[in-house]
């Protein structure tokens, strides 16, 4: 795809370019404030970690449900069916690459990872698929029905899961070498976390990227804004929606991966647990706004830590906090999405 | 394909309901190839309802909407939109998160942007050029007009229904577009509909007129006619001498 070179630099100076800066230094902000109340410089940078670590893999499980929501105002709980399924897709292929898994290579412990990534990813995408023709097709347009039928189809995984592998927790050991931390004097940061940051970050590129050069991601983003205008350009926008809710529950199922690894144990809840936080983060973030969702979820999951250390009766408490705090200040989320 | 002479878009009996509300009650009119049309008609008449119907942004409950010989009446928006119509809506429906670049780049539907075209475009619209890389949600009103009108003919299409596309404006602009028009018109293959409040602007520009009431068409025919006749004028759009002046 391209495009005519940006012409030559004009005479009259163009209207300035509003670059809103402000919700980018939420978490610096809230980080340096709990230094003081943490006291410990080695604590808050273990719990600063941990809560940037969590907070990139949520915002893998909801940058595909803002996208969902912010393109077809579909509003789907089933997301979280896709986080359990995903994790439980990687613990039935683990065993079978314990060859690459028990090593303490580092490359083979990558390999592994990324092989459980596809699987799960695939799995989830097609899963996805499924769910978007016989669950949501029929239900377009009907907020009351879509909650409905996709609290169900989250309740139905979640028992198919129990069916399958029963009630109780399974275990999802990290590979050799992903185990321990790293260590600089006396703070040290658990591997994982590095690991979950950097796939994060990432995820986040690829997205940034697809959504910013490419025409599909032009599609979406004007999509989100103006569904209708986007059809009148002569574009298929169910299609494109179909696509992003393949990969959205594909991420999901991603996340799913990451977050099974974090916990080393899958319960069949899980998706169901982790939901809550992934809605507050869509909200905080704008429905439809993927870098406003980076950041809620970047919030959400280091508040949700301090909190732990902190006060840790408050924890869930602290985000429907955060979320009102938001949402007086940006009654649309962070970044809010113009619409039609 | 239908003949040379035959009409490229024609309404006949077009009924549209938006919820509960009845809002064309039978609509007939055609709009000649070639030509400019003026859809002209008071606040709430249906004439916004009657280009979204012919974009299948709602869908006629009677009657049929043709397009070059084909009834396209139940056809889904992009369909219609693949068949060379192009639409300029009355809120612009610019995608302002999008650069003005970007917002060509999407309407450019079959490839790059031609560039012979892009500097026809920028000649018409200097300030796309200016303003290229810039979120299209900071231009002007009259910017924002131009870019959705930009986006209509940044690739060659049949017919294009524009709504009301001097609303707001002020006067030195609305002469921009008017200009704009006349460039547009010099293609005898472009045939363009536009619904209008501005007489002055629909009185230099159309060919033909249709004027709407209560959701019918209740005139039709050559605009010079219309122009002339100012009693016709006064009965059917109730504009007083002074107002058209
Ligand atoms: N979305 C809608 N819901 C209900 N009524 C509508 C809607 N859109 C238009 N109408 C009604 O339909 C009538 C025609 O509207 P419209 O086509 O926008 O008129 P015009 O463009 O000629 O001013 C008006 O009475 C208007 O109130
Ligand atoms: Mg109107």
């Amino acid at each position: 795809m391209t495009a005519p070179a940006t012409p030559a630099p004009a005479a009259r100076p163009a209207p300035a370019q509003r670059r809103d800066v402000a919700p980018l230094l939420l978490v610096p902000l809230l980080a340096l404030a709990a230094l003081p109340l943490i006291g410990d410089l080695s604590t808050w940078i273990t719990l600063t970690a941990a809560g940037l670590a969590m907070g990139m893999i949520i915002f893998i499980i909801a940058s595909g449900l803002t996208l969902v929501f912010g393109l077809m105002d579909v509003l789907n709980f089933g997301h979280g069916a896709f986080i359990s399924v995903g994790a439980y897709a990687a613990a039935v292929l683990a065993p079978s690459l314990s060859g690459l898994t028990q090593t303490d290579s580092l490359v083979l412990n990558i390999v592994a990872l990324l092989a459980l990534i596809a699987l799960a990813m695939a799995v989830t995408g097609a899963l996805g698929y499924a769910f978007e023709r016989i669950i949501i097709m029929p239900v377009y347009g009907q907020h009351l029905k879509q909650i409905l039928v996709t609290v169900g189809g989250l309740i139905v995984a979640e028992q198919l899961i129990i069916a399958v592998f029963g009630p109780v927790q399974i275990a999802l050991p990290l590979p050799a070498a992903f185990r321990g931390s790293i260590v600089f004097g006396d703070v040290a940061i658990e591997r994982y976390r590095v690991i979950a940051v950097a796939v994060g970050l990432v995820v986040f590129a690829a997205m940034l990227l697809v959504l910013g050069r490419t025409k599909i991601g032009l599609l979406i983003r004007a999509g989100v804004e103006n569904g209708e205008m986007v059809e009148a350009l002569g574009y298929h926008i169910r299609r494109l929606f179909v696509g992003v809710f393949i990969a959205g529950s594909a991420l999901a199922g991603l996340g799913g991966v990451m977050w099974g690894f974090y916990r080393e144990a899958l319960t069949p809840a899980m998706g169901m647990d982790v939901m809550v936080l992934v809605f507050i983060v869509v909200v905080i973030g704008g429905l439809g706004s993927v870098g406003g969702c980076f950041i809620g979820a970047l919030l959400v999951a280091v508040t949700a830590n301090y909190t732990g250390f902190l006060a840790p009766k408050l924890a869930l408490g602290s985000n429907i906090l955060l979320m009102a705090l938001i949402l007086l200040w940006r009654s649309r989320g962070l970044y809010p999405v113009a619409k039609r | 394909m239908s003949s040379d002479t035959a009409p490229l878009l024609t309404l006949t009996g077009v009924n549209t309901h938006i919820g509960p509300y009845h809002i064309l009650q039978g609509v007939d009119f055609a709009v000649p190839r070639g030509s400019l049309t003026m859809l002209l008609g008071r606040n709430g008449a249906g004439k916004t309802t009657t280009l979204r119907t012919i974009m299948g942004l709602w869908h006629a409950s009677a009657g049929a909407v043709r397009f070059d010989g084909a009834d396209i009446t139940a056809w889904a928006t992009p369909d219609i939109a693949q068949a060379g119509i192009a639409y300029v809506p009355e809120n612009m429906g610019i995608f302002a998160d999008l650069t003005v670049r970007d917002n060509l780049l999407l309407a450019a539907r079959s490839g790059p942007i031609d560039e012979t075209r892009l500097r026809w475009i920028f000649g018409l619209f200097p300030a796309l050029e200016r303003f290229w890389s810039l979120a299209a949600g900071v231009l002007s009103g009259g910017q924002k007009q131009m870019l959705s009108i930009a986006r209509a003919i940044i690739e060659p299409r049949r017919l294009f229904l524009i709504d009301e596309p001097t609303k707001g404006l002020a006067p030195a602009i609305i002469a921009n577009m008017i200009e704009a028009f006349r460039e547009l018109k010099k293609n005898p293959d472009t045939t363009i509909l536009v619904v209008e409040q501005n007489f002055l602007f629909a009185k230099s520009l159309g060919d033909a007129v249709a004027v709407m009431d209560n959701g019918r068409v209740v005139h039709a025919g050559a605009m010079a006619a219309l122009a002339e006749d100012r009693g016709l004028q006064q009965r059917l759009l109730g504009l007083s001498l002074d107002q058209h002046q």
